[in-house]
């Protein structure tokens, strides 16, 4: 029975994000870089780690597609390897933040009272401290490295999440469907995890997919400073930050990491338009 | 003739920032088995919160309900579990009262698998039944909510609550959404199901013309307090609450040729929030006087009519 | 009704929804006319058309989806329909005017009452800028709400004093046509009193013509002189209102008093219409009432059903329309 409700709705999304020609190319580029991340090993022509000083900062020539950095490794093997690192940090700080968030809100909406209230305090002071400064308190707490990033991104992005999971069921729980779920019998766990649920986490998907984009730049924002994933690690966002002293003389060993990043967010922001759309009742006849 | 439900001085206070809302104001009155309590009124009199009792889905501030000569006003889990097999409600908005992702089969099959009595094939088995005795085609089981258009939604409504064969429905204004031509559907189907199935009903309204049609005792509430009760068709042939007159001259009546005279009441339904004492009505009333801010009594003016105004027996002679 | 002296005519008005999925034929070749100082009641069920025909008349249907198929509106001789958007902008708020349904989302929120009506004023009135607010307190009086209050925002009234403000604003500048569009639908039937009774008094100390939208058929009875219903997009009884009441000629028609509950009769069951309301994407080959209509033939499948003149009064769109023996 559920499989027969959820394949119709799928199909329904399906079929409405791919009325968005802008939709269809952000997540046919978002899925190219993360088949590139995969099969990274395959495709990279040299070890994104070997140091090579002889060959150091080349432009992109026939025997270095993407050039090399200022240690003489290929560009081009370190953007492939560095796509897994970004990605992993993108998606996996929001999957952090969507759980946790939607817990949180969830609890905050559904119960109300001092519950939401203490929630809802505890979101406003995590929110109110700069993005930045939060993430250099919390590596400082934590250490560097790509797994801590992971963990100083999703936890600042659980309030946000939270608020919009709150929102969420504080409109959802006017509904009447809710109250005749009460009537039959439903447990309180059953109404959520059964109606309030699959009713509003359409923006939570929305803001999540959005959201990995702007993780994959504040983790390029953290590399730059020093904090963050340190090198030699490929991501992105580190090899970015490497740079900045070459930019003038060696452009490419700046532009080609932000490019990526770039086609990334992108990507993704015109997916998850769409995707909004598509998952918009109201945009129905 | 034996009292299905009974309700005993009920009230229900909601607190909120701007003071204490007095949402029903003791209440009392009984409705017999088989038979139909229409209550009537307008915003804020406290009908549909007075329904949402009787179902649990609010408990009242103090005040007894009883069914069935047990006293339910208050219910463990399991208790409760129990009285929803014998009350149910159906619900005013056909828009939001079903999960738009839930079909119309699970939708109504969703009380039945909670109840633990069925099991898969006989809860599909049941709510086969159930779409016929309402009039759903077979072929819209799988339909969503979506697709259907008000009278059939409502519809779903109404089998969902008959699955556990309750002996009461509470119908919060359960045609007030849908058009004309639609709204005559229904309302013959629920007579039909009363007739068919024994059920007692509480039907909530703000529409005169409905509840005259399917009730056979009346309630008028203004503002959380019962104003006037009677049997339905004495309402419209004698009323003596001042507000009474009012509401019922108020309707725009299809007669041409006659034009009522109409009370045309002064000013705006007060806030239901910490009310003055005695009656609510008093400042809009045409006959207020000192005694009507004194706390009003239900007295019987006539058999089985009951009128809650101080100056109802002066009123007559005047 | 006299030729020459139609106020507004309304001639073979067709419109439609176009989005990528489907068409809604909301209009079909609707035609009426008004006299100056006449109330119309257009009464029909939800989806039937009547609230993009009054939108229509006032320009004020988003295009697209909408799309303006056909026909015309003559208003004193001009067809407001071929009117440039600045034209239309000086007719709109002055010479019509139109009250919607939710008086709970038709006002301003972030502005007081009575700037709003004084909006209005300013930008359609010739009165110097000092007396606007003068004349917009009176227009609150006049509505019956207190001068004192011409600060004070929506919020801060219930929803029977936002409709009388609504309905201030659409009368400060005297228009001269007055689309209502189910005004009290939303209110309770005592404020709803209060509140036809006051647009009762103005129409006619302004003999403002006025096009009533609602389905409430006592609505009709207490405010209409004429009565147009409507189903499909499509008018299918016109007349006067002892025409529509007292010899209901369409089946349509009939089934809508059979449909009510009636405070001065007692039946046991309601005759309903049977079936479903029609569905506006698809229009049929003949009459738009065949599939549930209990008197319907074959001529009514198939062909297009035109206007029968029951008297000279009152206009039918039926091949069978029920004659005066069988009322």
């Amino acid at each position: 029975m559920t499989n027969v409700k959820k394949k119709s709705q799928l199909v329904e999304v399906v079929k409405r994000i791919s009325y968005n020609k802008g939709a269809v190319f952000g997540g046919i580029l978002f899925l190219a870089v993360v088949l590139l991340a995969i099969f990274a090993p395959l495709i990279a022509p040299y070890d994104y780690m070997k140091v090579n000083i002889p060959n150091r900062c080349l432009a992109p020539c026939r025997e270095f597609l993407l050039g090399t950095d200022y240690m003489g490794r290929d560009m081009f093997s370190r953007v492939l390897y560095g796509a897994r690192y970004s990605l992993l940090i993108g998606v996996g700080s929001v999957l952090f933040s969507a759980v946790f968030g939607v817990i949180i809100g969830a609890a905050a909406g559904y119960f109300g009272g001092w519950l939401d209230g203490l929630v809802m305090r505890l979101c406003d002071v995590i929110q109110s401290i700069p993005g930045m400064i939060l993430n250099i308190a919390l590596a400082c707490v934590l250490g560097p490295g790509v797994f801590n990033t992971i963990l100083a991104l999703g936890f600042q992005g659980i309030a946000g999440t939270a608020r919009l999971m709150r929102s969420s069921i504080l409109n959802v729980r006017k509904m009447e469907y809710l109250d005749a779920a009460r009537t039959s019998n439903c447990s309180s766990f059953r109404i959520i995890v059964r109606h309030v649920f699959p009713n509003t986490f359409a923006p939570i998907l929305v803001q999540s997919t959005m959201g990995v984009g702007a993780r994959i730049m504040a983790a390029a924002g953290m590399s730059y400073i020093g904090i963050g994933v340190q090198p030699p690690t490929p991501e992105w966002g580190a090899m970015l930050a490497d740079s900045r002293d070459f930019i003038m003389k060696y452009p490419h060993m700046c532009l080609i990491p932000g490019v990526c990043i770039m086609i990334v967010v992108l990507a993704l922001n015109l997916f998850g338009d769409g995707l909004r759309d598509a998952l918009d009742p109201k945009l129905k006849k | 003739m034996s009292q299905l439900v009974e309700i005993q001085n009920l009230k229900k206070y909601f607190k909120t920032a701007r003071g204490m809302v007095h949402a029903v104001d003791d209440v009392t009155f009984g409705i017999e088995k088989g038979k139909t309590m229409g209550i009537v009124g307008e915003s804020g009199c406290g009908k549909s919160t007075l329904g949402r009792i009787l179902v649990h889905l609010e408990e009242s501030t103090s005040g007894q309900i009883i069914f069935n000569n047990e006293d339910v006003t208050e219910l463990n889990r399991r208790d409760m579990k129990q009285f929803r097999e014998h009350a149910q409600i159906i619900f005013q908005d056909p828009y939001s009262s079903l999960d738009p992702r839930y079909t119309v089969e699970a939708s109504i099959k969703e009380p039945l698998l909670n109840s633990g009595k069925y099991s898969q094939d006989e809860a599909l088995e049941k709510t086969r039944e159930l779409m016929d005795l309402v009039g759903i085609a077979p072929r819209l089981r799988l339909s969503y909510p979506h697709e259907l258009d008000g009278g059939r939604r409502q519809r779903v409504g109404i089998a969902r609550s008959l699955a556990l064969n309750p002996e009461f429905v509470v119908c919060d204004e359960p045609v007030s959404a849908l058009d004309v031509s639609i709204q005559a559907q229904i309302l013959n189907l629920l007579k039909k199901l009363q007739q068919e199935q024994n059920l007692t009903y509480l039907f909530i309204t703000h529409d005169l013309s409905v509840v005259k049609h399917i009730s056979d005792h009346i309630c008028v509430m203004y503002l959380g307090q019962l104003v006037e009760t009677c049997p339905s068709h004495e309402l419209f042939a004698k009323q003596y609450h001042p507000y009474t007159k009012a509401l019922l001259s108020a309707i725009p009546s299809t007669d041409i040729h006659h034009k009522m005279d109409r009370i045309i009441l002064k000013g705006e339904i007060n806030s239901p929030i910490n009310p003055k004492p005695g009656c609510r009505f008093a400042t809009r009333c045409n006959y207020v006087c000192e005694r009507c801010y004194e706390p009003q009594t239900l007295e019987e003016i006539s058999p089985n009519h009951f009128v809650s105004c101080s100056r109802v027996r002066e009123l007559e002679t005047m | 009704m006299n030729e020459e002296k139609a106020f507004l005519e309304v001639n073979n008005l067709s419109v439609e929804y176009v989005t990528k999925e489907e068409t809604v034929y909301a209009v079909n070749d609707v035609s009426f006319r008004l006299e100056k100082g006449k109330v119309l009641g257009l009464v029909g069920e939800t989806g039937a058309g009547k609230t993009t025909i009054a939108r229509t008349i006032l320009r004020v249907l988003q295009e697209p989806p909408a799309k303006l198929r056909s026909g015309s509106v003559i208003m004193e001789g001009k067809n407001l329909l071929e009117l440039s958007e600045d034209e239309m902008c000086l007719v709109r708020g002055k010479q019509i005017t139109m009250i919607f349904q939710d008086p709970m989302t038709s006002l301003n929120p972030v502005m007081s009452i009575g700037k709003q009506i004084a909006e209005v004023i300013g930008l359609h009135s010739k009165i110097p800028s000092n007396e606007v607010r003068s004349r917009a307190e009176e227009m609150l009086e006049i509505v019956g709400i207190p001068a004192e209050r011409y600060d004070e925002y929506p919020h801060q009234f219930s929803g029977g004093m936002k409709q009388r403000v609504v309905i201030a604003i659409a009368l400060a500048c005297q228009p001269e046509l007055l689309l209502a569009d189910e005004p009290t639908t939303a209110l309770d039937v005592t404020i709803q009193a209060q509140v036809l009774e006051l647009m009762q008094k103005l129409n006619k100390e302004n003999n403002t013509t006025t096009i009533l939208i609602t389905h409430d058929l006592g609505v009709v009875a207490e405010m209409c002189d004429e009565v147009a219903i409507v189903y499909a997009g499509e008018i299918v009884e016109s007349g006067t209102l002892e025409d529509i009441f007292e010899k209901p000629s369409h089946p349509y028609t009939i089934g809508l008093f059979g449909a009510m509950p009636k405070l001065n009769e007692d039946v046991e069951w309601l005759s309903p219409i049977e079936g479903l309301p029609p569905d506006p994407t698809s229009l049929l080959e003949g009459c738009s009432f065949y599939p549930r209509c209990p008197r319907a033939g074959e001529t009514c499948k198939e062909n297009k059903i035109n206007l029968v003149k029951v008297s000279p009064s009152h206009m039918c769109r039926c091949c069978l329309p029920v004659g005066e023996e069988e009322q």
